[in-house]
C-alpha cells in the first residue's frame, strides 16, 4: 500500500528492460496458454457449452470435487490450528523437528504422496487392514480423497496461523485472566475471534488447492465413473478421446470458481484489515 | 518424551498464563496422533516397502535405464527450469519493487495464478496451445519441432508452474530493503548494473536461492500438469513421479517405493534447508537492524 503512495518519481534505470522483459515472460508463459482455454469453448456455443459441463458425469465430478475439498479443508482448520497452538504455546522436546515437517506436504511430490496413501489404507495396508475388520473403506471411497486432501491442504492453515498466534499480546490474556475469565472463555471470546481471518483465509487456501489437486487423488480414489471420478481427472479423460472443446469447459468451469473464491477471499481480507484501524 | 513442566519453569522462560498440564497432554498427544497418520505413516512406509526386498533390489530399481532415463529427463528439466525462473523472478522483482506504476496490482495478482490453477490445466493449456491438433501445433510440427509429447512440454509446462517462486521471496525482501541504497549509488555516479551487481544481488542472495530450491523441488516433483503433456513414453518422456506412477499401476510396489524414496529423501531435504535458510534470514534481520 504504502508504495502507491508515496510519489516518488521512479529515478533508478532499467525500468523498460525489467518490465518489458516481464511482461513479454509473463505473455509467453501465462496469459497467450491460458487464454487457449477462453478461445476453445468460445466457439463451441452456448448450448454445447451448458450440455458439456452439465452432463450427469462432469456435475459428479464437480460435486465430489467441492464436497471433498471442503471437508478437507474444514479438518484441516482444526488439525491446523490445534497444531500451531501446540508449536507456539507449548515447549517439549522435539519441537522445533515437528516444526519443520509441518512443510513436507508442501515439498513432497503429489504423486509420492498418493501411493503412500493407497498403501497405506490399502486393505492388505498398515492401517486399511485394520479399517477393514470395522467395515470402513478409505480406498477407492471419498473419505479416501479427503484423506489425501488433509495432507495436501494441512501446512497452508499452520502457516497462516502461526505468525498470528505468535504476535498475540500476552497482556490480553492475563487482563481477561485477571478478570476472572476461564482459559476457555478467554480462548472462545478473546483468541478465536482474533484468529478467525488466518484461519479462514489458510482453510480457503486449503480448499482452493484440493479442488484442483490431481497427483495425491487419483491412486487412493479408484477413479470409478459417477463415484469417484474428480474434476481434474474429468479433464484428463476428455483430453484422452481428444475432446479439447469439451476439456476446456470443464476447466472453465472449474477456473471461474477458484478465481471467484481467491477473489471472494482478497475482499474479506481487505474488510477484515478495515476492521482492525 | 514430553516434560513441558521442567522447561516451562526453566529460568529463562518468561512464567506465562498457560494451559493445564492434563490439557497440554492432550493436546500434543493428539497432535502427535495427527502426525503419526498423516506424516510418519506415510513417510515410513515408503522405506519399508522400498527396502522389503533387501538392498539389492533398491539399488537394481534406482540404478535401472529406465529409472537412469527418467532421473536425466527430470535434471534436464530443472537445470532449464530453474535459471529461466530465476532471472525472470530478479527482473520482474526490480521491475515491481524499485519503480511506481500503474496496473502493479494486476501485474501481482497474475504472479499468484499457479497457485489457484490446477495442475492438469497447467497440462492442458499446453496441448491446446502446441499440440499436434492444434494449428500452431501442427505448423510447428510440418517444421519438424515436437512439443507436446516429448522434453520441450515437460519443460514449459513445469516452467507456468514453478515461475512464481522465485519472485514471491524476492519481492518482500526487496520491498522491506527499499530503493535507498540503490539511489544512492545512482547520485554517486554508479552505473545500472553496477548498482545491481554490486548492491542489489548482494542483498537479495539468499532470498533468490531460497526461492530457486523451492523453485527447483517442485520442478522436480511436479506431476499433474507433467503428466498431461508428457505422453508416458518409457525411457523417453519420464520423470522421476511418473516413473514412479508407472511402475505403481505395474504393481511393481517395491521398485515404486524405491524411487519414490529418492524423492522423499529430496523432499526432507529442502524442508531442511528451509529450516536453516530461515534462521539464516533471521539472523541477518537482526544484523540488519544494528
Amino acid at each position: 500500500m504504502g508504495l502507491f503512495q508515496t510519489k516518488r518519481r521512479n529515478i533508478l534505470p532499467g525500468f523498460g528492460l525489467s518490465m518489458g522483459y516481464t511482461v513479454f515472460y509473463l505473455s509467453a508463459i501465462v496469459i497467450v496458454p491460458l487464454s487457449m482455454i477462453f478461445f476453445n469453448t468460445v466457439p463451441m456455443g452456448w448450448e454445447p457449452f451448458v450440455h458439456a459441463v452439465t452432463a450427469p458425469r462432469v456435475l459428479a465430478s464437480y460435486r465430489l470435487s467441492f464436497s471433498t475439498a471442503f471437508f478437507a479443508a474444514v479438518f484441516d482448520a482444526a488439525a491446523g490450528l490445534l497444531t500451531a497452538w501446540v508449536l507456539v504455546r507449548y515447549r517439549f522436546p522435539g519441537k522445533q523437528f515437528l516444526d519443520a515437517l509441518v512443510d513436507l506436504p508442501f515439498a513432497l511430490p503429489t504423486a509420492v504422496a498418493g501411493i503412500c496413501f493407497a498403501t497405506l489404507y490399502s486393505p492388505m495396508g498398515w492401517l486399511g487392514e485394520t479399517l477393514i475388520k470395522w467395515n470402513i473403506e478409505i480406498i477407492n471411497s471419498a473419505t479416501g480423497i479427503v484423506v489425501a486432501l488433509v495432507f495436501i491442504g494441512f501446512p497452508f492453515v499452520v502457516r497462516t496461523i502461526q505468525p498470528v498466534l505468535e504476535e498475540v499480546e500476552q497482556e490480553i490474556e492475563e487482563a481477561a485472566h485477571c478478570l476472572g475469565a476461564t482459559r476457555w472463555q478467554t480462548f472462545r471470546k478473546i483468541l478465536l475471534p482474533h484468529l478467525f481471518p488466518a484461519l479462514l483465509t489458510g482453510s480457503t487456501l486449503a480448499f482452493a488447492r484440493g479442488i484442483g489437486e490431481y497427483g495425491s487423488v487419483i491412486f487412493i480414489a479408484g477413479n470409478l465413473p459417477m463415484k469417484t471420478e474428480i474434476a481434474p481427472l474429468m479433464i484428463m479423460s476428455k483430453l484422452d478421446q481428444f475432446d479439447y472443446a469439451g476439456a476446456s469447459a470443464v476447466a472453465l468451469v472449474l477456473l471461474l470458481i477458484s478465481f471467484s473464491m481467491l477473489l471472494v477471499l482478497n475482499a474479506v481480507q481487505e474488510w477484515q484489515q478495515k476492521e482492525y484501524r | 518424551m514430553l516434560k513441558p513442566t521442567t522447561t516451562e519453569s526453566g529460568p529463562i522462560v518468561k512464567k506465562r498464563v498457560s494451559d493445564p498440564l492434563p490439557i497440554r497432554i492432550l493436546l500434543i498427544g493428539a497432535m502427535l496422533l495427527f502426525f503419526t497418520a498423516f506424516i510418519f505413516l506415510p513417510l515410513g512406509l515408503v522405506f519399508a516397502q522400498a527396502f522389503q526386498k533387501g538392498w539389492t533390489l533398491y539399488l537394481e530399481s534406482i540404478t535401472e535405464p529406465y529409472a537412469l532415463e527418467a532421473v536425466k529427463l527430470t535434471l534436464i528439466t530443472v537445470a532449464i527450469v530453474v535459471p529461466l525462473n530465476a532471472f525472470f523472478g530478479v527482473t520482474a522483482a526490480w521491475a515491481i519493487t524499485k519503480f511506481n506504476f500503474s496496473g502493479k496490482a494486476a501485474l501481482k495478482t497474475i504472479l499468484d495464478l499457479p497457485f489457484a490453477v490446477s495442475p492438469v490445466i497447467a497440462g492442458l493449456i499446453f496441448v491446446l496451445l502446441v499440440g499436434s491438433r492444434t494449428p500452431f501445433g501442427s505448423w510447428l510440427g510440418e517444421h519438424g519441432i515436437k512439443i507436446i509429447f516429448s522434453t520441450p512440454g515437460i519443460v514449459i509446462a513445469t516452467l507456468f508452474v514453478t515461475f512464481p517462486f522465485v519472485v514471491r521471496e524476492l519481492i518482500p525482501l526487496m520491498e522491506a530493503q527499499g530503493r535507498d541504497e540503490e539511489e544512492a549509488a545512482l547520485t554517486l555516479g554508479a552505473k545500472g548494473w553496477q548498482i545491481f551487481g554490486k548492491i542489489t544481488l548482494p542483498n537479495i542472495s539468499w532470498g533468490l536461492l531460497y526461492g530457486m530450491i523451492l523453485c527447483g523441488a517442485r520442478s522436480i516433483g511436479e506431476f499433474g500438469a507433467v503428466s498431461v503433456v508428457s505422453g508416458h513414453i518409457r525411457g523417453q518422456t519420464n520423470t522421476i513421479p511418473l516413473h514412479v506412477e508407472i511402475l505403481y499401476s505395474e504393481y511393481n510396489f517395491t521398485a515404486s517405493f524405491a524411487v519414490a524414496s529418492i524423492l522423499v529423501f529430496l523432499a526432507l531435504l529442502t524442508v531442511g534447508i528451509k529450516v536453516t535458510m530461515e534462521k539464516q534470514f533471521k539472523k541477518n534481520s537482526i544484523h540488519h537492524q544494528d
